[in-house]
């Protein structure tokens, strides 16, 4: 017998059930949770703010227009020359006097380039979530993973409350590579010190826009 | 099929082992350092949930139906995985697993694999199949890799390094990265570990991870974790093979709303991890261009076959029940023989095994609730362990464990503070008899039990108890 007929043998032993569920069983599950959220658009974005400061990634915040200038002066700040971006970032937020390379495929440049900038799909302003979401074309998992430093680029309209209204959205694009990004890289497994950058890149910094 | 639990089947007995852990000051006191802290860390976040009961609840009531549909769901999950290009192979037990892997590692004439941790491999005993077959893996995980590095076993499953101080592993790292004049700030040992392992991340072509949830209606798999190593072995190598127990299914893609709640804030005492990964099947043009899933039972339909213990196979491994527990803080870890410890482990591995092995452990408690109220989806071990203590009694072990047990117990009974601790534990343990009115439990056991600790007749609170809710009330 295949192992999987197997095991689906003993489970059903085990629960005396039948290779059915039942929909209105898992629709009675009580959520008497909070779904959706209270605060204000103001508000709401004065808390992700709030929770990206707490995981210590730096929050600029400048209006539509300004968000080339805006990359400028950070680049400027942090000595860089330039910056990888995934292919379908608008054109018109890129600064000139830089340059924006649009993604390397190959893992040993993106590991000795400066950084990279991207935007998001959402961002969740209850626990300072950035979802990035990985269809052709916008940032690849690689890209927003091998280089040290982030830039990422939130609309206030994409910022929403909760988790289960954040969810929400990622099911719409639930089958995509999806990454939630919260904060920069970390680990506590030195006696329970946390310490920022491990892994993934070692600082987060974020452009509200306002 | 025959079940393996790492070495639980060989291990020496709760007591016996836990007794030379206790008298290891050094162990005891860098547990203790860790688990407070980890402890008030999750309290202030869990406290400022205001639905964090109807969060715990709903979680709870998820993972019940999931268990009662077992059979239904993970061929969902099979059915939409495969459609997105993944291959799901089934697996009976441990042996079967590895077989498995490593001929999928062979198949691509390959001698290196990076691995995300996975408490799943280390229950199979993976990395030494993998060694075996001639294949070298890679913990990736900063405390895995003190582990691996440090040829020792992990102590806890969030944080399985959590038993070693920085300086054990500076020396560690120092001695097998070659590192002589590698500092001694957590920074210098994490900066250590990055620069040791993004080589390999950037080269090795196999990854092998475990997963913290498998979505029956989208196929999909997701990783929760906080330094990156999971994205780089889940996004780099072009082959990823995933290790999942069967009873890592949930239903939908929204219950996500739940776990994701609840697993960091108990985990880590965070909002949110840094990272979280969500994939299905596989992507053109970005990730690995092959994705594996092993479905792993090793007697987890032992434990789905009883009907008292089954939310045991609930358990989303958030560590918070050991942190919380007074035996665990006082043994560590390794005294469980287990790749899973603490008040998890002392219910998961003797059932896992059958109740064949490791007869010891559910008496490794003072079964004073602290697990149950701390443990995200409500999963009631006190009432668990008694249960099993009544199954080791009749599947005839009992004359070999009792003695042992009680020891066990008394490990939690060294102070005033953990007296009432156990009051309240032996309060717990005679609900089986009241309950309903119909006996439903061993009561030699618990004669034994609390004749040694001399707590019987039990009043309904104890004075400490009645005392403290005294001075909160208002007086009028
Ligand atoms: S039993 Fe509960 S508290 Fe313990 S690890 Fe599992 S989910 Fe967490």
């Amino acid at each position: 017998m295949s192992a999987k007929q197997d095991i689906i043998d003993r489970i059903r032993n085990a629960t005396g059930g039948s290779s059915i569920t039942s929909e209105i069983e898992y629709e009675s599950i009580n959520r008497h949770y909070r779904q959706a959220g209270i605060l204000d658009p103001a508000a709401r974005i004065e808390l992700f703010a709030d929770r990206l400061a707490d995981y210590g990634s730096p929050v600029y915040r400048c209006a539509e227009s300004e968000i080339a200038p805006t990359i400028a002066g950070i680049l400027t700040e942090r000595s860089k020359t330039g910056l990888l971006v995934p292919r379908d970032l608008p054109r018109i937020w890129l600064p000139d006097g830089f340059y924006f390379f649009r993604e390397s495929p190959d893992y040993h440049e993106l590991d000795s380039s400066e950084g990279v900038l991207t935007d998001c799909a959402l961002a969740i302003a209850a626990t300072g979530t950035i979802v990035l979401r990985h269809a052709p074309g916008e940032v690849s998992r690689a890209l927003s993973l091998i280089p040290d430093y982030h830039l990422c680029i939130v609309f206030p309209s994409q910022i929403v409350e909760t988790v289960p209204e954040g969810i929400r959205q990622m099911a719409s694009f639930s089958t995509l590579p999806i990454t939630t990004i919260s904060g920069p890289s970390a680990t506590s497994d030195i006696e329970m010190t946390r310490i920022k950058g491990v892994h993934g890149p070692r600082t987060l910094e974020v452009i509200l826009v306002t | 099929m025959s079940v393996r639990v790492g070495e639980a089947a060989t291990a020496p007995e709760f007591p016996v082992a836990a007794k030379k852990l206790v008298s290891n000051a050094q162990i005891r006191q860098n547990v203790r350092r860790a688990t407070d802290i980890i402890r008030n860390k999750r309290a202030r976040v869990v406290e400022e949930v205001d639905d964090w009961e109807q969060l715990r609840r709903a979680g709870h009531e998820i993972k019940e139906h999931v268990l009662r549909h077992l059979d239904f769901y993970l061929q969902q999950f099979e059915a939409a995985c495969t459609r997105a290009g993944g291959v799901v192979h089934w697996a009976s037990d441990a042996a079967e697993a590895n077989r498995i892997i490593v001929d999928l590692i062979r198949a691509h004439e390959a001698t290196e694999v990076i691995k995300v941790k996975t408490m799943t491999s280390d229950e199979i005993r993976l990395n030494p199949a993998l060694q075996a077959a001639g294949i070298t893996p890679y913990e990736t995980d900063l405390a895995d890799l003190i582990v691996q590095l440090g040829e020792d076993q992990p102590s806890h499953i969030v944080v399985p390094a959590l038993h070693r101080n920085r300086m054990e592993i500076r020396r560690i790292f120092s001695e097998k990265m070659n590192l002589p004049e590698l500092g001694y700030e957590p920074e210098d040992l994490t900066a250590a570990a990055r620069a040791y392992l993004r080589e390999k991340f950037l080269r090795v072509p196999i990854a092998i991870s475990g997963g913290n949830f498998a979505i029956a209606e989208t196929g999909s798999v997701c990783v929760v974790e906080s330094e990156g190593n999971g994205r780089m072995c889940l996004s780099l190598p072009r082959v990823l093979i995933t290790l999942i127990g069967i009873e890592k299914i949930i239903p939908k893609f929204r219950d996500l709303e739940v776990f994701l709640q609840l697993l960091p804030r108990s985990a880590t005492g965070e909002r949110m991890n840094p990272y979280n990964s969500i994939w299905t099947g596989v992507s053109p043009g970005s990730g690995p261009r092959e994705f594996h899933v092993v479905l792993l039972d090793n007697g987890r339909t032992n434990v789905l076959a009883d009907d008292f213990s089954r939310e045991t196979l609930d358990c989303i491994r958030c560590g918070a029940c050991l942190n919380a527990c007074p035996v665990y803080r006082q043994t560590g870890g390794h005294a469980y023989g287990s790749v899973y410890a603490g008040p998890i482990g002392a219910i998961l591995t003797p059932q896992l095994q059958a109740m064949q092995h490791s007869q010891s452990l559910p008496y490794a408690s003072s079964l004073c609730g602290a697990c149950y109220e701390v443990c995200p989806v409500k999963i009631n071990i006190p009432e668990i362990l008694v249960h099993l203590r009544g199954r080791v009694v009749e599947e005839g072990h009992a004359p070999i464990v009792e003695r042992l047990a009680m020891k066990a117990a008394g490990y939690a009974l060294e102070t005033p503070e953990r007296l009432s601790l156990a009051q309240k534990a032996a309060r717990i343990a005679q609900i089986p008899f009241t309950h309903d009115g119909v006996i439903r439990r061993l009561p030699g056991m618990l004669a034994g039990w609390t004749a040694v600790r001399d707590l019987a007749p039990i009043p309904k609170q104890s004075f400490r108890e009645w005392w403290a809710k005294r001075q909160k009330e208002p007086r009028l």
